[in-house]
């Protein structure tokens, strides 16, 4: 009877689905049958912030993991850091976010080695144009056995710091509003250092692999998707590459700062959102600026951009070698965050060995409250970029007002100027060729949107790319790998 | 002296005291009988139907029905499990039941009795009925979609609290716990301190504010099933 329960699936009703959904890519043509623009349509799922409504604000930073199916711990955490604010607990203790850092970090670094591995390394190893029917997570895995194996290997290990830290690998509960719920054992520590030094090993070889790949390639890659932007991200007080705590940074393309050190309660104040009739998904951009030149990147790119240094040693040499390709200057090209995004995994290797050599995480203080505040913003850097939560609770504890941008709105403008690069370069008459296909799907990949979420397993990104005349007439319309 | 009854429940032979129920007698014997609506300490209910068992064939709720000699109860059988499921099965689909972030999750009678019982998933189409939550307590909120109308927290307040702070309002399947005030909970003189507080089964009546600080693993019910520290702690 009792031993009936074991094995069996817990049961599981979901009210929200996943953000992930198809991308689907229109290509507008003027007169001279030229690219007049393109647009990325991603449906967006903003429901959650009707659904939440009226739920008592310590069941938000659980809930609002039902977002994504791939980065939860990044909402749980943002989520988290608004109720510390919402109970007067900002002021974590050193267990807490020691605690809650390991678990980012984890995510991270389960995140980063996904897409690379998944997504990123059949582009790299077989080229951009090589038929996808080769180019997947398959192809690599018949062709580098020892590398899918790595990218399988360093994903688990990512999970096994988040199932150690949140209770479980995905949808855990960890953080809580003012700290986190458990320490981390002894032997909890011990188990995650059994394997930390193969994740080193492995990380600064994948690193090595992106580099080596794009310095050598560099003449395709620099103006493969490439434009000028801003960058944002938050900042460490001190300049430091910081994935949990900041203020935002603002730079313009040349590197000059825009706004720095802001308080993340005072977002609204630097950050707007315009509406765009044609898309679901909102386009964010600098205040101060306006929509027309205030856009911006966040994720890998920018945050490598905005840090004055990232304070483990072996991040940041990677950084310095990293800037050293643009002169110091920001760097503005596409393809450059796949670089930048494993200098974050090896940072994030580094950091967890740091932390796990800590003993705060063994300590047992793990809750402050503080005075009652009824309106509360949390900020992080997410693997895809900046994430911004904002609530306000009544005073009977029931959240009345929700507000989120994901990191994947933030890179909304981005990707379309990306996509618009592409198609300017490649389309030739009105003709989808397979070859534009391809390179539509590398330069929205180099973004690592949610909308590729749905099919990280195989490592297709599901497209639908349409070319519109100027008479809204559909002229060409390819499909490759929806499914369902 | 008070006379021994004995009687067999699934052939297993068990010694009880005159007055007491079937689900009284057997936890004092070691055998746990699945149940909702129960709770030690408030007086016997008999409206979920979970601890029902079949004497000498018939079906009986075993926490109202009193031993008596020679009963043969069957308890633990496939038919008799299978109805408990089907009771569990629709009180999962009649609320809103989102075990996922649901606080009480780990700690849950409900859920627990589930994966005793060994329900995987839904069965019945979900009627996700519209509820509400009434917050307006400093300490206690109700949250009307996981409500299973046990009727634990009427009894406790009624007979152990002596305040009479919950009841049922309205019939048919627009019944629900209502308080007894003008509108809110916050109108009542219920206390966190109160049994009624901490009486129900599953996450309608919570303590504010505590959700979540038991992590997985030491959760109430996340070591050992449901039921397993009544089968451990008596012998018989
Ligand atoms: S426990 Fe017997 S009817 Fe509910
Ligand atoms: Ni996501």
């Amino acid at each position: 009877m009792v031993a009936s329960t074991i094995g069996l699936k817990r049961v599981v009703i979901e009210p929200v689905t996943r953000v992930e959904g198809h991308g689907k890519v229109t290509i507008l043509l003027d007169e001279k049958r030229q690219v007049r623009q393109t647009r990325l349509h991603i449906v967006e799922f903003r429901g959650f912030e009707r659904f939440i409504q009226g739920r008592p604000f310590w069941e938000v930073p659980v809930l609002v993991q039902r977002l994504c199916g791939i980065c939860p711990v990044s909402h749980h955490l943002a989520a988290a850091k608004a109720m510390d604010r919402i109970v007067g607990g900002e002021k974590l203790t050193p267990t807490a976010e020691k605690m809650r850092r390991l678990m980012h970090y984890g995510q991270f670094f389960q995140s980063h080695a996904l897409h690379f591995f998944h997504l990123v390394s059949p582009d790299l190893l077989f080229g951009f144009d090589a038929d996808p029917a080769i180019r997947n997570v398959i192809g690599v895995a018949l062709k580098y056995p020892e590398l899918a194996v790595q990218g399988v290997m360093m994903r688990k290990y990512g999970q096994e710091v988040i199932k150690r830290t949140a209770g479980k690998k995905i949808h855990g509960t960890g953080a809580i509003p003012g700290g986190i719920n458990k320490n981390l054992s002894i032997q909890e520590r011990d188990e995650l250092l059994k394997d930390l030094e193969q994740m080193v090993i492995w990380s600064r070889a994948a690193l090595k692999l992106c580099k080596d790949y794009t310095v050598e390639h560099l003449e395709k890659l620099a103006p493969f998707g490439s434009f000028d932007s801003n960058h944002l991200s938050i900042i460490r007080q001190d300049g430091a590459l910081d994935i949990y705590n900041g203020g935002l940074r603002a730079i313009t393309a040349d590197g000059k700062k825009i706004f720095d050190h802001v308080d993340n309660q005072k977002y609204l104040e630097y950050i707007a959102e315009e509406v765009r009739p044609w898309s679901y998904m909102k386009f964010p951009f600098i205040k101060p600026l306006g929509p027309e030149t205030g856009w911006y990147r966040v994720g890998p790119l920018a945050r490598i951009n905005t840090a004055d240094f990232i304070d483990t040693p072996e991040a940041e040499a990677a950084r310095k070698e990293f800037m050293a390709l643009t002169k110091g200057k920001p760097n503005n090209i596409s393809m450059a965050y796949h670089w930048a995004r494993l200098i974050e995994l090896l940072h994030a290797i580094e950091k967890i060995k740091e932390l796990l050599h800590d003993k705060d995480l063994q300590g047992t203080d793990l809750v402050v409250k503080g005075s009652r505040r009824d309106e509360a913003v949390g900020i992080l850097e997410a693997p895809r970029g900046t994430l911004f939560h904002h609530y306000k609770v009544d005073k009977n504890d029931q959240v009345v007002m929700a507000n989120l941008i994901v990191s994947t709105t933030n890179n909304n403008e981005p990707m379309n100027r990306a996509i618009q690069k592409v198609a300017q370069d490649d389309l030739s008459g009105h003709e989808l060729t397979e070859g534009l296909l391809n390179h539509i799907e590398v330069a929205i990949r180099a973004y690592d949107p949610c909308l590729s979420c749905a099919t990280h397993a195989l490592g297709q990104m599901p497209l639908v790319v349409e070319v519109v005349d100027v008479d809204g007439n559909i002229v060409d319309r390819k499909v490759r790998g929806v499914c369902e | 002296m008070s006379a021994t009854i004995e009687f067999t429940i699934d052939g297993k032979e068990i010694k009880g005291q005159p007055g007491q129920t079937i689900l009284e007698a057997a936890q004092q014997a070691g055998v746990y009988i699945p149940r909702l609506c129960y709770m030690k300490g408030l007086t016997p209910w008999g409206s979920c139907r979970v601890c029902t068992v079949l004497i000498n064939g018939r079906p009986q709720a075993a926490c109202t029905q009193p031993i008596a000699p020679g009963m043969v109860v069957e308890s633990s059988t496939d038919k008799v499990n299978a109805l408990r499921r089907n009771i569990i099965d629709m009180l999962f689909v009649e609320g809103n039941h989102f075990c996922m972030f649901c606080e009480k999750s780990g700690s849950c009678e409900l859920q627990a009795l589930a994966y005793r019982l060994g329900i995987a998933a839904p069965k019945y189409p979900f009627m996700f009925p519209k509820r509400e939550l009434d917050m307006s307590h400093p300490d206690v909120f109700i949250d009307h979609n996981r409500c299973i109308q046990c009727a634990r927290c009427v009894r406790a307040s009624r007979d152990v609290d002596g305040k009479h702070v919950f009841d049922f309002a309205d019939r048919g399947a627009h019944r629900r716990i209502a308080v007894n005030a003008e509108a809110f909970l916050k109108d009542t003189d219920l206390a966190v301190t109160d049994k009624a507080a901490e009486a129900c089964p599953v996450g309608a009546i919570v303590k504010k504010r505590t959700g979540y600080a038991v992590p997985f693993g030491q959760r109430l019910y996340d070591k050992k099933p449901i039921g397993s520290e009544i089968e451990a702690g008596v012998k018989s």
